[in-house]
């Protein structure tokens, strides 16, 4: 699996440098606390500092790829499906605010491309993705035949 | 700069040990925010993806913001999970407003995932240009 981020390294700060110096202290601090806390759940991957974060679900019929992004329009998203690999790319715009002074700045904005292979095929014709509240549901349907079948036992 | 009038402080972490228990099993994640100063008002923006505007609740209590968010899980019944970076945790936070806001006049607004919250500075609180007669 490829995971990576890229975008601006450094956040845009405010015009004081001054007052913001710790917040990446503050960040590292959040990320590791989420990180940690994602213990007690068992099975979450870490996910420290990465954006998007992807859940993938499978079921019977479809892949299911989820992904966190607030503040992201649906029309700055870039979904491309390629053999097993989806990609999600896009940008986050921070509202440019005129004439204000910042007293935090936890929220990343610019630009990020994640890729996640899926174990299987999937039908790249008919990827249906959704964007609710701020979360990117990507409906990926299993080819017809390597969808489970029930195969029944003939006596004599 | 630096010297405003107009502070917001966190009251604390909701990873830390608190003293009361939340009554909702789960996660609790501190959702990441923004906060800004305008001569007239205060601005946060906080990141709640999956919270639908009916599962947030936003209590101030004694001159303390307490937002919460909570996602319902977006899992179908018969979904298994592949791989797993974030599970459908509770958003809360908490800030400690300072006297100049206007509490009365707070507005919400909660757009893809993302909760903008106006606090607007009390009329003595704003800067005010003193016109100079001669």
């Amino acid at each position: 699996m490829i995971l990576r981020r890229v975008g601006r390294a450094e956040p845009r700060w405010a015009n004081s440098f001054h007052s913001n110096q710790f917040q990446d202290f503050d960040r590292i601090r959040r990320e590791m606390f989420r990180f940690l806390d994602s213990y007690p759940g068992g099975y979450d991957a870490p996910s420290a500092g990465v954006f998007p974060a992807i859940n993938v679900t499978q079921d019977r019929d479809n892949y299911y790829v989820r992904a966190e992004l607030p503040g992201v329009k649906a029309t700055e998203l870039d979904i491309t499906a390629v053999n097993r690999t989806l990609s999600i790319a896009g940008k986050r715009t921070a509202a440019e605010e005129a004439g204000v002074s910042y007293h935090r700045k936890e929220r990343m904005d610019g630009e990020f491309n994640r890729s996640v292979s899926l174990p299987g095929d999937f039908d790249s014709e008919r990827v249906d993705a959704r964007f609710v509240h701020g979360v990117l549901t990507v409906t990926l349907p299993k080819p017809e035949r390597v969808k489970p079948r029930q195969i029944s036992v003939k006596t004599q | 700069m630096s010297d405003s009038a107009l502070h917001t402080r966190e009251t604390q972490e909701p990873s830390a040990t608190e003293a009361t228990e939340a009554t909702h099993a789960g996660r609790v994640v501190a959702p990441a925010v923004d906060i800004f100063e305008s001569a007239r008002s205060l601005t946060l923006l906080a990141d709640m993806p999956g919270v639908a505007p009916d599962n947030l609740e936003i209590d101030l209590n004694e001159g303390v913001l307490t937002v919460t968010g909570r996602v319902s899980p977006p899992q179908g019944p018969h979904e298994e999970p592949v791989l797993r970076e974030y599970g459908s945790a509770t958003f809360q936070r908490k800030f400690t407003l300072s006297q100049s806001v206007d509490q009365a006049k707070i507005e919400a607004r909660l757009e893809d995932g993302v909760l903008r919250l106006e606090l607007p500075k009390l009329e003595k609180a704003q800067p005010r240009k003193i016109q100079v007669k001669s």
